[in-house]
């Protein structure tokens, strides 16, 4: 059986789901990245992610317009971030602590409006696949890569497009300075609460698109409390990653692929038990916590509320 | 004066937090239709009406004050211990083996081992974040959220195979869960309700808890690393022991709610596949609590009681009023938001009065932790 692994309709299929599931993680982490490196830690993704989710799914099933859905998500996640900026940039408060209160608000809300506008579980038939042409025609590889949904193209393309933003850009800079060296910054001119309101939102807008990317791209359903801790590894990803695109990109791949391997061992029928099987990738990024935080470091100003101190 | 004033606008900021978010509730409650006093009513008459009510307040505490009491110490100390849910897990599995495992001995021995064994096991999942964060520099939020995911398998693990019930095994259901537990080796029910003797020990080890942080060098030290590691290393503390101690007694204390849970409540083990079936997200909750009271041992009692009893009102108010008790989930994330947001107006209170005050004398690195420890023994 452990051979049957190897075959390579198997081994495609490893792949391609794990393409597929480092979707939410990607939308997330990202966000995240951009709140850390302004040196705002938010733990409440999980909560944002949900009300993306919830949000989405919702005005999915409701007007049967996907892309309704993916907007409602968006606006979800924005407040979500409004709500954390405000608490985290204004108030100066506990960032770690701020985050699980809104990871409670979410969780809580988010089942809340399940029960009472929806009641049931129901489905909705999600963003379809876009072959793309000439690619998914090729062996191996075009079902790997080019036979999935908008979604999950998205997921991959933000992965470039942060690194320049954050590395080629003004604005980038301008994130970069504020996470490392908030006083500098303002002394030279930069809003600190600015950028971080920018980070943090656009953190939250992100958040909830991951949420939208299992409600009604890969799952398309909603139920209670349905990211189960996704949210929570997503932020770990973002250390994994030393808050570098690229590396959040490898982090992701990491903990979907082993999350994908676990499952078609589990579709396969080998005999290792699915809850030791499902406890390896938090293993791995323990361990890879370890191996990795050592070598990079975190923003400076990483959970430190800036005032002027008037 | 100063002090008591002080004390007087810690303890009033929470209280104003629970009802700005219960303000929102309301608004929440509108938007649904619903008459917020009667559900409010019905939340009340859920949590105190009479005394089985009372009972189940104090029942839903138990856990959140064990958890809490766990976080003070770690949060005094500087380190966030978000891994209250695992540590509650594998503290009860461990109660639970030894529970199973001994046979007709008097029953207070095996309660005994059973409950050191949920302090042992909660220490070890507590501890185990504590050496990667002080010897390896990794972040105790993730490190502790992982190993809260580890937790929820290992026990589904266990439930589903080693640990399950053998009368389970013969049905085709196999439903995951132990056998029950022994009734000589069930926690002593207090009255007449649901309350046991879990309660007693908690409030019992608040006291203690207290005593440890403020009279003790031990709790100082503690403190002292919270307030100021690099302070505390220069006057010859060493640091990574205390950081490693905090989460390991945060954990023991998480464990020892777990196994209160099953040796109190349960009297057996079950599994529905998250962490939430078993702790009732007690693990998070307790972390509300102790921010409550204020990171003291003894206010997170009065704290955990009110969690407790909004927890068992929202049942009532989920039969009377059809709101569905997730409303309560969502209020408690809002009041954690307030609490934590009020915080700035109390170092600006206390700024203000600083500036008004004697300036202080000549500030040493050993000295500045005394002064600090002093102005806190004003606090609390």
């Amino acid at each position: 059986m452990i051979t049957e692994l190897f075959s390579a309709t198997v081994l495609v299929g490893i792949l391609a789901s794990g393409i597929r599931l480092a979707t939410p993680y990607l939308y997330a982490s990202i966000g995240e990245s951009f709140g850390q490196r302004s040196g705002v830690l938010n733990l409440g993704v999980e909560g944002q992610m949900l009300m993306g989710a919830f949000a989405s799914f919702y005005i999915a099933f409701s007007t049967g317009n996907l892309w309704l859905g993916l907007l409602a998500a968006i606006i979800a996640g924005a407040i979500m971030g409004l709500g954390m900026a405000f608490v985290t940039v204004n108030l100066q408060a506990e960032q770690g602590i701020s985050g699980i209160g809104f990871y409670l608000f979410g969780l809580g809300l988010s089942d809340l409006l399940f029960q009472k506008l929806l009641g049931t579980v129901e489905t909705v038939s999600g963003f379809s696949k876009i072959y793309i042409p000439g690619l998914s025609d090729l062996p191996v590889v075009g079902q790997i890569f080019f036979s999935q949904n908008a979604l999950v193209y998205g997921a991959f393309a933000l992965v470039p497009i942060a690194w320049f933003v954050l590395n080629k850009t003004t604005l980038g800079l301008k994130i970069r300075a504020v996470g490392e060296n908030p006083e500098a910054a303002d002394s030279l001119g930069v809003s600190v609460a600015r950028v971080r309101y920018f980070t943090i939102i656009l953190g939250g807008i992100l958040s909830g698109v991951a949420g939208a990317s299992l409600s009604i791209a890969l799952l398309n359903v909603f139920q209670q409390n349905m990211t189960s801790g996704l949210g929570f590894i997503a932020v770990a990803l973002v250390y994994f990653g030393g808050w570098r695109p690229w590396g959040i990109l490898g982090g992701a791949l990491l903990f979907s692929l082993v999350n994908s391997l676990q499952l078609w061992v589990q579709v396969l029928g080998i005999p290792i038990p699915s809850d030791i099987a499902v406890m390896m990738p938090y293993i791995i990024t323990i361990l890879a916590l370890v191996i990795t935080v050592s070598r990079v470091r975190a923003p400076s100003a990483l959970t430190k509320p800036f005032g002027r101190g008037e | 004066m100063q002090a008591r004033l002080n004390a007087i606008v810690d303890a009033l900021l929470p209280v104003i937090a629970t009802l700005a978010a219960l303000a929102i509730g309301a608004l929440v409650l509108l938007f649904l239709k619903v008459n917020p006093l009667e559900a409010y009513g019905a939340l009340w008459e859920g949590a105190f009406g009479n005394r089985n009510a009372l009972a189940e307040t104090l029942v839903k505490a138990t856990p959140l004050l064990l958890v809490g009491l766990g976080i003070c110490i770690a949060f005094r100390a500087g380190v966030i211990n978000i891994g209250g849910e695992g540590q509650m897990v594998v503290g009860a599995l461990l109660a639970t083996m030894i529970g199973l495992a001994f046979e007709d001995w008097p029953g207070w021995i095996v309660i005994f081992l059973a409950m050191s064994g949920g302090f042992i096991g909660g220490a070890i999942w507590g501890g185990i974040p504590g050496v990667l964060k002080a010897y390896f520099n990794v972040n105790e939020i993730l490190s502790t959220i992982m190993m809260n995911a580890i937790a929820v398998q290992g026990m589904n693990f266990l439930l589903r195979g080693p640990m399950i019930d053998p009368a389970q095994m013969k049905l085709a259901s196999k439903i995951p869960q132990t056998a029950r537990l022994s009734d000589a080796y069930l926690l002593p029910r207090l009255v007449p309700t649901r309350l046991h003797l879990g309660a007693g020990i908690a409030v019992i080890l608040a006291i203690l808890v207290y005593i440890l942080l403020w009279r003790t060098t031990l709790g100082y030290r503690i403190r002292a690393v919270g307030r100021n590691p690099l302070a505390s290393r220069y006057a010859g503390i060493k640091v990574k022991r205390y950081v490693v101690l905090a989460l390991l007694l945060s954990g023991a204390f998480a464990g020892l709610a777990g196994a209160t849970q099953v040796f109190g409540v349960n009297y057996r083990m079950i599994t529905d596949g998250s962490a939430t079936g078993f702790t009732g997200s007690a693990g998070f909750n307790g972390i509300v609590a102790a921010l409550f009271g204020q990171l003291h041992p003894v206010g997170t009692i009065p704290a955990s009681i009110l969690f407790g009893a909004l927890l068992v009102g929202a049942n009532k108010m989920q039969r009377v009023v059809q709101v569905p008790s997730a409303l309560i989930v969502a209020l408690n994330g809002l009041v954690v938001v307030f609490v934590v947001s009020s915080s700035i107006w109390r170092q600006r209170l206390q700024r203000q009065r600083l500036l008004m005050a004697e300036p202080e004398s000549e500030i040493t690195p050993s000295g500045e932790i005394e002064t600090i420890s002093q102005k806190e023994e004003g606090d609390s």
